[in-house]
């Protein structure tokens, strides 16, 4: 245990990939201007060869990365940590904020003749805060780092929202902020009560630590409680859909995509790195309760939705509920929860492309088409043949058909529930399936018909290009092979059971 | 001493009082005005915790900076006449909700009194860390902010960098790149012209000197900052001086400077500290100073650009 | 009752009226008071570890209380956020409310 406490090399690559955006951020504001966009696009390779290194030494030496801030070591320094799943997450978002910023050039880049514009600054400059955050929210190793981690990508995403400021925007963003706001104090308080009860907030250290007392579960509860919130978990998941839905696609696929998986990664560490040790089944059943929950209500409100984009946002609400089916199922150190575990991360990935690339589809559809109304689709798969192309490929992934990463996720899920005879979670995975099905058939019917429609204007080849390619990668991870779903094991405690 | 005890039951009985009539006021201002009284009682708890330097930071920034961030949203938004009569909550929710808050309330008082006893405690290891990691700061809690957890104090600078942009980004798109609206619309009294102009360089020196002597001594770079930006926003509201636009390129310099260096430092500690945000030994506190120094003036003028507001078209808006 | 349980008592009392404030008042800025308030408690806690934690010649732990200066501050930057938002939606619209029925008409959109 002790070696994670110590830098290891390689660990530099770690402190690198938080400063690049981080730098980049500041850069960005202080010339301002055109800056911004050249310095926010120009990251992005080196964002990404960052991640592909560390993902390719952690593969190489089959441990965590370690890199102890300031060479002061835990309790008292703060230390960074990747893992497989950090690795995997920070490839990820990579490639998620290079598509977005791609994307976002056409609507986001400062206009002619002004020296600097609103919306241009605020929107490269929240994109790499939230990319920022992001990578510290992977492969941070500190409780009170990572809460104020959640600040940054709270306080990122939020005028995202309302970056067009329109009225049903500011009021969107408001609730999202109060939402978020709960959330992370709650999470601080629960902070407060491991640091009194635990002397550390360094996560494997707590680890070792941690007594299934009164105090460390009202922690837990307090922590848990403010991640739901902020992952917009049924039912407080109020938030999600008027804020999702009214923000520009080039913002709603980053907020879908990557920000709610933010806070759902730190629940992931809270109850699989920090509290293993603790019987924690119940817990384990109510959370996956929840998510059949999302999945169920989130999916029938997406079938009755009129706009596109506040269906694609249900439809986030519900496929966050899967993520949570991952708490019972990967429980334990049986033989199954590897596979359980797998099938988490594997939802998070092929989730946040395919939604991406839902979102970005949908903005190109209202630009074309001049609504997003899906009673108005008739006839548009014609005229806009690559979009809806994008919209089919994702919403496979989504339904959880074969080939796709949705489908391997479904499929893991599945063989998880029937190996640790828990048959009860099939139901919500196999209906959330057929529901899925149901409200992308609601997009494709009327957009297959044969009626005419006409385009007010045509949409960029580029930017059709990219939503293309965000969804081959989420189908792609379908055919993901076991090494990939090793390389999900590497760092991952197994649970010792306290007597 | 026999009067301490009944001192702090007083003090505690006055702190919840006064949040009490915070909640239930009717009417914003005097619920803000409440608000930060409260925080001023809240200081004097703090100096009972044996928390000198957070006491002075609740003073300044908690109750002090956001008081008149409350204060000035209260007045802009009574000045807008255009609020709907607001909705009363029925009673059984008021209940219902009482009911949930004092079980929230109730379970974490239990936690509290099932804290672990003995207490784990880092101040030990900070003790042992004082003469190497921790530069011979006596200050511990700087020592703390500035070296063994650096990299949060880092990010929350950039938090701070961050909220400036997103208050500037609520703005209209016509505005952009002018001033926020002055602090104050009407033309202010003599007394307070005088007030700002007598306490502003006081204040000024007094903040200098509190960032100085936090390395050794209760106080740092937040608390001497935060003075900072209230003699700024003292003489900003006396109309002595008026905010600046945003896009002026001294102000945004101001604004990074603080964790622009921290950062190149922190990397330069890479190259010749042998560790990321590590310091040379022996020019460690001289480099903490300096790192603080910008520091302070990166919050002194951030502060009041997030009290300011986001940028506006007509002067008097 | 020593200084340290008293406070944190305070603390968790805070901590609960300002949950019951932040649920029942209508106004966002009310709320945003609230929030304050709970803010402020959820401190206190970090303050009385502290305190606790006093030993080896210190007369508290002083990592708590270093969160808790960082705490303070991000907790205005989120009020300067909140009050920004606050104030323009009052000026764009008539109600300050955050009614998700009133903002997600189905006609609505426009947004790409």
């Amino acid at each position: 245990m002790a070696e994670l406490g110590t830098t290891t090399p390689g660990g530099y690559l770690l402190v690198l990939a938080i400063l690049l955006p981080l730098g980049g951020m500041m850069l960005s504001f202080t010339p301002g201007g055109r800056w911004a966009e050249r310095i926010a696009l120009g990251s992005t390779p080196f964002g990404f060869a960052l991640a592909c290194a560390i993902a390719f030494d952690v593969g190489r030496s089959g441990k965590p990365i370690v890199y102890a801030v300031g060479g002061l070591a835990p309790p008292l320094g703060i230390a960074l940590r990747a893992d497989g799943i950090s690795a995997v997450m920070l490839v990820a978002a990579a490639i998620i904020v290079a598509a977005a910023a791609f994307y976002a050039r056409a609507k986001f880049a400062t206009p002619e003749g002004v020296r600097e514009s609103r919306s241009s600054l605020t929107y490269w400059i929240m994109l790499q805060a939230i990319w920022a955050a992001l990578t510290i929210i992977f492969v941070g190793g500190d409780l009170f780092n990572l809460y104020v981690a959640l600040e940054l990508l709270t306080f990122a995403a939020v005028p995202l929202v309302c970056i067009d400021g329109r009225p049903e925007t500011l009021a969107a963003a408001l609730r999202y902020l109060l939402f978020a706001l709960f959330g992370s104090i709650s999470y601080l308080l629960g902070v407060a009560l491991f640091y009194g009860a635990h002397g550390t907030l360094d996560i494997p250290l707590l680890a070792q630590r941690v007594q299934a007392t009164p105090v460390v579960w009202t922690a837990a509860a307090l922590m848990t409680c403010g991640l739901l919130a902020k992952t917009a978990l049924f039912p407080l998941h109020l938030w999600l859909p008027p804020a999702h839905a009214n923000a520009p696609a080039a913002a709603s696929a980053v907020l879908s995509g990557l920000v709610v998986k933010g806070s759902f990664f730190l629940t992931l560490r809270l109850w699989f790195y920090v509290l293993p040790a603790l019987p924690a089944e119940k817990i384990a059943i109510v959370l996956g309760c929840l998510g059949s929950a999302a999945i169920i209500a989130g999916s029938i409100v997406a079938l009755r939705q009129a706009r596109l984009k506040l269906l694609i946002a249900y439809s986030t609400v519900a496929q966050i509920g899967y993520l949570f089916l991952v708490f019972p199922l990967a429980a334990g150190a049986q033989s199954w929860s590897a596979i359980g575990w797998s099938a988490g991360v594997m939802q998070i990935l092929a989730h946040a492309f395919a939604k991406a690339a839902m979102f970005f589809s949908a903005g190109l559809l209202a630009e074309a088409l001049g609504h997003d109304q899906i009673a108005k689709l008739g006839g548009a798969a014609r005229v806009l043949p690559l979009t809806f192309l994008t919209i089919a490929l994702g919403g496979l992934s989504l339904m959880g058909l074969p080939p796709s990463g949705g489908f391997s996720a479904k499929w893991l899920m599945l063989q998880a529930s029937a190996a640790s005879g828990q048959w009860l979670w099939t139901l919500p995975v196999l209906g959330g399936g057929l529901l899925a099905a149901g409200y992308v058939y609601r997009i494709l019917a009327p957009a297959l018909s044969d009626e005419r429609i006409s385009l007010v204007s045509s949409p960029r080849r580029s930017q059709e290009v990219v939503a293309l390619a965000l969804t081959i990668i989420a189908l792609a991870l379908g055919f993901a092979p076991q090494a990939f779903f090793d390389f999900l094991e590497i760092g991952r405690p197994l649970a010792v059971r306290l007597p | 001493m026999s009067v301490l005890p009944v001192l702090d039951v007083v003090l505690a009985s006055l702190v919840i009082g006064v949040a009490l009539f915070t909640i239930a006021a009717r009417d914003l201002f005097a619920s803000v005005v409440g608000y930060v009284a409260y925080g001023l009682l809240l200081a004097f708890v703090w100096i009972r915790l044996y928390a000198p330097d957070v006491a002075l930071t609740e003073a300044a920034v908690g109750s002090g900076v956001t008081g008149v961030l409350l204060i000035t949203a209260g007045k802009r938004l009574g000045a807008l006449k255009n609020a709907a009569p607001e909705m009363r909550p029925g009673l059984s929710l008021k209940i219902l909700t009482g009911v949930l808050a004092a079980l929230v309330a109730g379970a974490l008082g239990a936690a509290i009194l099932m804290l672990p006893d003995p207490p784990p405690s880092l101040a030990p290891e900070a003790a042992a860390a004082a003469s190497g990691a921790g530069a011979g700061l006596e200050n511990p809690i700087t020592a703390v902010l500035m070296s063994y957890r650096s990299f949060d104090t880092m990010l929350e600078k950039i938090v701070l960098i961050l909220a400036v942009v997103g208050v500037w980004s609520v703005g209209a798109n016509k505005a952009w790149g002018s001033a926020p609206a002055p602090l104050r619309q009407s033309r202010p009294y003599a007394p307070m012209v005088l007030l700002a102009q007598t306490l502003a360089p006081v204040g000024v020196l007094i903040g200098i000197h509190i960032f100085w002597t936090g390395a050794d001594a209760p106080g740092g770079a937040f608390q001497g900052g935060a003075l900072l930006a209230a003699m700024w926003m003292v003489t900003m509201m006396a109309r002595l001086a008026e905010p600046p636009r945003i896009d002026a390129q001294w102000l945004r310099m101001a604004m990074v400077a603080g964790p622009a260096v921290f950062l190149v430092t922190g990397l330069a500690g890479g190259v010749l500290a042998g560790s990321f945000f590590a310091y040379p030994p022996g020019i460690a506190k001289p480099i903490i100073l300096a790192i603080e120094a910008f520091m302070v003036l990166s919050i002194a003028t951030a502060l009041p650009m997030l009290v300011a507001g986001p940028p506006s078209e007509r002067p008097d808006q | 009752m020593t200084p340290s349980v008293l406070a944190g008592l305070t603390g968790a009392a805070l901590v609960g009226l300002g949950f019951y404030g932040l649920i029942l008042h209508p106004h966002p800025l009310r709320k945003l008071l609230a929030f304050n308030l709970i803010g402020s408690g959820v401190f206190l806690v970090f303050g009385i570890v502290a305190r606790r934690g006093a030993a080896a010649g210190f007369r508290f732990d002083p990592v708590p209380q270093a969160m808790v200066i960082t705490g303070i501050v991000v907790a205005f930057a989120a009020s300067a956020i909140a009050v920004a938002l606050i104030l323009r939606l009052s000026m764009e619209s008539r109600n300050v409310t955050l009614d998700p029925e009133v903002w997600t008409r189905p006609n609505g959109g426009g947004a790409t």
